[in-house]
């Protein structure tokens, strides 16, 4: 079970979580898993292709995962997986 | 035996090495460290570049913070050569193995025609009005005088913007530019508050201007009472230190990078969602760019503004002063700025949480190939915000803050 911090612009795709605990033992699994969990995420984290948006970052225990495997970075239990998307308020 | 001047100089010569003026200036920079031990007057008239100064009667209280290797090389002087000598003994005496004078002192430096700096001196007001930055070893006179001379310009005089500007001008930054072509409204006064009730309905660069100047006159403000597009965001970031980017668009934000990069200019980077906010600094080709982070902007629905969702006052506020604190930072030359690190707060559990960035090597605008295809005059493509990003015009309630000449 990883971690996955939801940010509060996602929020009211998965029902208000700041954080959801997701099984899968790469990026792609728990990508996998949360949109099943959760559809409404899904065009919002996956491209038409099925790679992760370009505006969306993903972080495994602050790292980003763009500089890791990508989709296939391994997860770890217990890691925190953190979604990122740009935010443009000022 | 009492002993006169004669004797005692004649007991330093014997013990400590002396070196000529021009001995000092060949030495590799950062070789030695060198003192100035003259008074606060006379180094005010003029030092050595990069000496540090304490003054002879502060010797034994000060040096060990100047110079806490007792091993390296310490080369003090003074006027003539003298003072320099007995304070040389004095470290001598402390354990300083390595300690020499300069021979002749600062009148021989300058016969010699070396180079040497005249710091900036401030005036009564101006060193009281600073004191608590004077007191401090990583300021000081130097570093106000620093502050003085720089400009800060910040884009967005709004609720990022508000604190930036009061605190930039508190700090004595001598320099502030605003680029702003808004009117303040009623509705920013919960957050925005560089602004009053009373200056409702007036332009946001003159409210701000006159905030400003109130809090400090010593600082100019430049207005720049304009939209930030492709077509003017060079000659309008030309010149300035450090930029503050408080805008609320993404194309704003991408414009700006782009060419801050292309003009080597730091960008402290902040944006604020609800009870979020996101911080970084961009130091060119040192730490990634906003387009290393973001290669592209989201969708709408990803991306509202806070005049659609709302923002808790007080964020824009922590995370404006945090720029201010990144910005101080690289003016100064201090400290470690957030480049490669982006930081998140999160008002609600308040909560700071830390995420490394990287230089992305195939970024269309800080890479070493986009730097070369720049100098050769056929910059690489880059994803061009306002064509794929219409919603910013509409959804976002933004309308007005972007013109038709940003869009292609």
């Amino acid at each position: 079970m990883s971690v996955v911090f939801i940010p509060s612009v996602l929020r009211a795709n998965v029902g208000g979580a700041k954080s959801l605990e997701i099984d899968g033992a790469s990026i792609r699994g728990v990508v996998d898993a949360l949109v099943t969990q959760h559809p409404a995420l899904k065009g919002q984290l996956l491209s038409e292709d099925g790679d992760l948006n370009r505006f969306v970052n993903v972080y495994v225990n602050g790292q980003d995962v763009r500089y890791l495997a990508g989709l296939d970075t391994p997860v770890a239990a217990g890691d925190e997986v953190r979604l990122l998307p740009a935010m443009a308020g000022g | 035996m009492p002993k006169s001047y004669a004797d005692l100089l004649r007991e330093a010569r014997s013990q400590i090495r002396e070196v000529s003026p021009q001995e000092v200036d060949a030495l590799p920079p950062g070789a030695a460290t060198i003192v100035d031990v003259r008074e606060a007057s006379e180094w005010d008239q003029g030092h050595i570049p990069g000496a540090h100064h304490v003054s002879k009667s502060y010797i034994e209280q000060q040096i060990e913070a100047i110079a806490p290797d007792r091993d390296a090389e310490v080369i003090l002087y003074c006027a003539g050569g003298v003072r320099s000598l007995f304070a040389a003994q004095t470290m001598a005496g402390m354990g300083y193995t390595n300690v020499a004078s300069m021979s002749q002192g600062f009148q021989g430096w300058k016969g010699a025609g070396l180079p040497f700096d005249i710091p900036v001196v401030l005036t009564g007001d101006q060193k009281q009005r600073y004191s608590r930055h004077l007191l401090i070893p990583e300021v000081g006179s130097e570093g106000q005088a620093k502050l003085l001379a720089s400009k800060a310009l910040l884009i967005g005089a709004g609720g990022l913007g508000s604190p930036a500007a009061l605190y930039l001008a508190a700090a004595g930054v001598g320099t502030i530019g605003l680029v702003d072509f808004d009117v303040v409204d009623l509705s920013n006064l919960q957050r925005q508050i560089v602004h009053t009730t009373a200056r409702v309905g007036e332009r946001k660069v003159e409210s701000a201007r006159i905030a400003i100047n109130a809090l400090n006159p010593d600082v100019t403000v430049i207005e720049h009472e304009e939209m930030l597009v492709a077509a003017n965001v060079e000659r309008i970031i030309a010149g300035y230190d450090v930029i503050l980017d408080g805008t609320d668009t993404f194309e704003t934000r991408y414009i700006l990078n782009d060419a801050a990069v292309a003009a080597g200019i730091p960008v402290v980077h902040a944006s604020v969602f609800r009870f979020e906010g996101q911080l970084t600094t961009f130091v060119p080709f040192e730490g990634p760019c906003y387009r290393c982070l973001y290669p592209t902007p989201p969708p709408p629905e990803l991306a509202p503004g806070c005049s659609v969702a709302g923002v808790l006052g007080v964020v824009p506020g922590i995370l404006g002063m945090l720029q201010t604190n990144e910005a101080l930072k690289v003016l100064l030359g201090i400290g470690t700025t957030l480049a490669g690190r982006l930081l998140l707060f999160d008002a609600l559990e308040t909560e700071f949480t830390e995420l490394r960035l990287r230089r992305d090597p195939a970024c269309p605008v800080c890479s070493d190939e986009a730097v070369e295809a720049r100098a050769a005059g056929r910059p690489l493509a880059t994803t061009s915000v306002g064509a794929d990003a219409p919603f910013l015009l509409t959804t976002t309630g933004l309308a007005g803050t972007v013109s038709p000449e940003a869009r292609t």
